[in-house]
């Protein structure tokens, strides 16, 4: 235990900062709930507390160690491909082609698992593709062919390959600083990216006026955008000490990246919603939406961030 | 012992391949719990149809819900009559009753009386899968028999693409419910039919699917 806490420590107190947020918010929301009987917070105090659960769910998968998250991933992993499958419009002679796509969750993470990075970062773009074509021509029907492969594919590079960089974070070695390791890295990746959301959302709600996509997503303004990218690399510059390998060049750029990438992701499944016309991707997280709308983010700021790690910073 | 075994099925098998492997979007869910006792009343897709629904309810309610179904498929082999019997606990019908003195609702009747609810498909048999298809009058008649009882509408989307008619492999995709307002018996059985056959189109147009081919 002892051990286990000391190896944890920067961690453990991490989650006590996000705990604490959490209780802090869940406090104000109740405060104002009760001076302003008559207005509605119930979505509020929904959206705070789904938080918690996603917290804790990823606490526990992530202090558990790595064979604990790699699961927990793919499990994730799973529900978003599922809940993507879902909303696009699919043949029915496609189901065997997408139940491929379904048994190509598990194997990615496998890869991972065995710390195999060559077949993690080529299975689904090199191999995956070729498979999701050959299995295509076997069905024998050639009208809606391009649109089943370029969905289907473009939904496993999204929910899986994207997302499994995540727990790819594992795959990074840093022997000169023990105090880092997969868990933490996961950590800075996942809240940095939380907190962007966050802070676009609040920056472009109090000073945005100038649009920067009208079209994709009407809500988001250059101000959002820079106060994002800005408060997203202050963090970054702040937390990189405790939680990553690297010195103050790589966490400017770290938070450069994650700011940007995030705000992409973001716009980038709100054009896939909007091209379905839909508004939320599903109900699994009450007042958030579905899945997909939580992890958007993360499907470009994971790969991106592992990259980055990777090549710059160890 | 059948308890028990009900219990493996429903709890242990059912539910989490519904709600993990599936996934449910409920709309309404607060309708199913209003009533004691009700006839539920669906779209026939697939064979996880009867699994789906006996999902929406806790363990206790289960026990006290029962699917129709035909006797010329669920007694096909002694196997499968006796998990219909056990462990689903269908009400068996028949089909192709030519006698006019004997009632093909007498089962569902008796099962009524005793407090329980049924699960129904007026459609028939499983239709094309994501297809709306009309209604059989046979609700209707059990309807006219008991009007203190609620008929609920219930319409299903994605079953059909999950484990269509004829296919034995499951491809997971979210299933959407949709649980309608009650229908009683109001004297007529045109008026009966048309309400109810209404209230299902209604809820099919909510979710604005698009056709599966």
């Amino acid at each position: 235990m002892t051990e286990f806490i000391n190896t944890n420590m920067h961690l453990l107190i991490a989650f006590a900062g996000i705990f604490l947020v959490l209780l802090i918010a869940g406090t104000t929301a109740a405060i104002l709930k009760h001076r302003n009987p008559q207005k509605d917070y119930s979505n509020l105090q929904q959206r705070i507390k789904t938080w918690w659960y996603i917290a804790f769910f990823f606490a526990a998968a992530l202090l558990l160690g790595k064979g604990f998250f790699v699961i927990f991933m793919a499990f994730v992993s799973f529900l978003a491909m599922k809940e993507y499958f879902s909303l696009i419009p699919t043949r029915r002679v496609d189901r065997r082609v997408l139940l491929w796509a379904y048994i190509a969750v598990p194997v990615q993470y496998c890869w991972i698992h065995i710390g195999w990075y060559g077949m993690f970062i080529i299975f689904i773009p090199v191999y995956m593709f070729l498979l999701t074509g050959l299995r295509l021509v076997l069905v024998g029907r050639t009208d809606g062919f391009l649109r089943s492969a370029g969905t289907i594919h473009w939904g496993m590079m999204a929910t899986v390959f994207s997302l499994s960089h995540i727990a790819g974070l594992f795959l990074v070695t840093t022997p000169d600083h023990p105090q880092v390791s997969g868990q933490t890295l996961v950590f800075y990746l996942l809240f940095l990216t939380q907190i962007n959301d966050v802070a676009q959302y609040i920056w472009g709600k109090s000073f945005g006026k100038r649009k920067v996509v009208p079209q994709i997503s009407p809500g988001k303004t250059w101000a959002g955008l820079i106060g994002g990218v800005a408060t997203t690399t202050v963090l970054a510059v702040l937390l990189a000490p405790y939680l990553t390998p690297m010195n103050l060049i790589h966490s400017i750029f770290a938070g450069i990246i994650i700011g940007l990438a995030g705000f992409f992701g973001d716009i980038t499944i709100s054009a896939l919603k909007r091209d379905l016309k839909i508004k939320d991707s599903g109900s699994f997280l009450p007042g958030h939406g579905g899945i997909l709308d939580r992890i958007d983010s993360l499907t470009f700021t994971a790969p991106l961030f592992l990259h980055f790690v990777r090549y710059f910073c160890t | 012992m059948k308890t028990v075994l009900r219990y493996i099925w429903f709890q242990v098998l059912i539910k989490p391949l519904v709600l993990v492997v599936l996934g449910l979007n409920i709309r309404d869910r607060s309708r199913l719990h209003k009533h004691k006792q009700m006839i539920l009343v669906a779209n026939h897709n697939s064979h996880l149809d009867t699994m789906v629904l006996m999902s929406l309810f806790p363990f206790k309610r289960i026990q006290e819900t029962r699917p129709v179904a035909a006797t010329d498929y669920f007694y096909k082999s002694r196997l499968r009559r006796w998990f219909a019997d056990n462990i689903i606990q269908i009400v068996p019908v028949q089909r192709e009753i030519r006698s006019v003195r004997l009632d093909p609702l007498a089962s569902c009747s008796q099962a009524l009386k005793k407090g329980q609810s049924l699960i129904l498909y007026p459609e028939g048999t499983r239709g094309e899968p994501e297809k709306l298809e009309n209604f059989k009058t046979g609700i209707a008649h059990l309807s006219k028999r008991f009007p203190e009882i609620p008929v609920v509408p219930i319409f299903c989307h994605g079953l059909g693409k999950a484990l269509p008619k004829g296919d034995f492999l499951l491809v997971p995709f979210y299933c959407d419910i949709f649980i309608g307002p009650p229908i009683y018996w109001q004297g007529n059985r045109n008026t009966f039919m048309k309400s109810l056959n209404q209230t299902m189109q209604g809820l099919a147009e909510q979710g604005n699917f698009k056709p599966w081919d």
